[in-house]
């Protein structure tokens, strides 16, 4: 192999490598933890990671905010959310794509306080976005609003 | 019947029925910052309420939703915590280009100035370029001319020293024109990349 065909080749590794990098990071991140207060985690796949600020979301995360605790995120379509206090919210499902600004946000506030500025999907489709308690379902039909769950 | 057991037979039905419909929860809705119209629907045990007037609040219980009127105090002590822990709304920036270039404005340098002063402002910046289009040729035509636009922006941020992971290139095409026009109009001001920093 010549010079100048091994560095083709590097290059070509490389751009494939950040490339596939880019791709992964695209699907898997569905927003970010932009404020964090106190006690803040995250549950995912069996594991627990601390809630800490700059943390990329991915679907099915759990966050629980202790008795000091806080937490804000924002999502990929724009959705705000953010915890109070001895709170439980699960980001059960979130489906986004950028351009047609179609797809699908349900999260379930399980325990504690929760408040919302909803984003694009929401926008674009009015049934598209969910906020579930356990016994109550919420239509989302815009934008800022404030949910209890009782313990 | 004496007048005794009569007022705790009443006494002990309201505390049955109180238990029956016991709190689980509450839904309020906040008034819109922009003015613009809103509103939540609260499905609870078959039973549904819209929220639609600013603190209009529903209690969650065991009953179904009742609704209620709530207020700024009682929103801001019961949700003072979670309200402070909302990240700063996105913040839009919209660039134009020279006609038929991928080149900017003079306005539109300023703007990029004044988009750097908003990525300083916030702990972990990420930022979101949106390519849009007239309403000149189909989806297959503007969908990658849009996104083509956004990325002569990204590549822009890029240059001044944003991580490239910190920035994503995505185009809309026709779809959010902000000069209504028929299809087919060619009209410059929809022809634009729009910068959220949040």
């Amino acid at each position: 192999m010549t010079h100048s065909q091994s560095g083709r080749l590097i290059r070509w590794l490389l751009t494939s490598l950040a490339l596939g990098l880019a791709l992964t990071t695209a699907r898997a991140e569905i927003g970010q933890i932009k404020t964090a207060k106190g006690q803040v985690s995250v549950e995912r796949k069996g594991q627990v990671l601390p809630g800490q600020v700059g943390l990329l979301l991915e679907p099915s995360d759990v966050l629980k905010t202790g008795a000091d605790g806080s937490v804000g995120l924002t999502m990929r379509d724009n959705t705000l959310l953010s915890a109070g206090p001895n709170s439980i919210l699960a980001l059960e499902r979130f489906e986004f794509d950028p351009t047609t600004s179609q797809g699908r946000f349900d999260t379930q506030l399980r325990r504690g306080t929760l408040s919302v500025v909803s984003g694009r999907i929401a926008k674009q489709s009015p049934e598209a976005m969910t906020v579930r308690t356990p016994s109550a379902v919420l239509g989302v039909r815009g934008t800022e609003f404030v949910v209890a769950v009782d313990e | 019947m004496s007048e005794l057991a009569r007022r705790l037979a009443v006494l002990m039905l309201g505390a049955v029925l109180a238990a029956c419909a016991a709190k689980q929860g509450s839904v309020v809705l906040l008034p819109e910052r922009d003015g613009k119209n809103t509103a939540v629907v609260v499905t609870q045990g078959g039973a549904q309420v819209p929220l639609t007037q600013p603190y209009a609040a529903a209690n969650l219980t065991s009953g179904g939703p009742k609704s209620y009127q709530s207020s700024a105090q009682e929103v801001q002590s019961y949700f003072g915590a979670a309200l402070a822990a909302q990240p700063l709304p996105p913040a839009q920036f919209t660039l134009y280009f020279v006609e038929g270039k991928d080149e900017f404005t003079a306005e539109s340098k300023a703007i990029i100035d004044r988009v750097f002063t908003e990525i300083a402002k916030r702990p972990v910046p990420d930022v979101v370029v949106i390519g849009h289009t007239d309403k000149l040729g189909s989806d297959a035509v503007n969908d990658p001319l849009s996104r083509q636009r956004a990325e002569v922006v990204r590549n822009a941020l890029l240059a001044r020293g944003i991580a490239a992971d910190k920035v994503v290139a995505v185009g809309r095409g026709k779809r959010e024109p902000v000069v209504p026009t028929a299809e087919g109009v060619a009209e410059a001001r929809n022809r634009r990349v729009e910068i959220q920093v949040r």
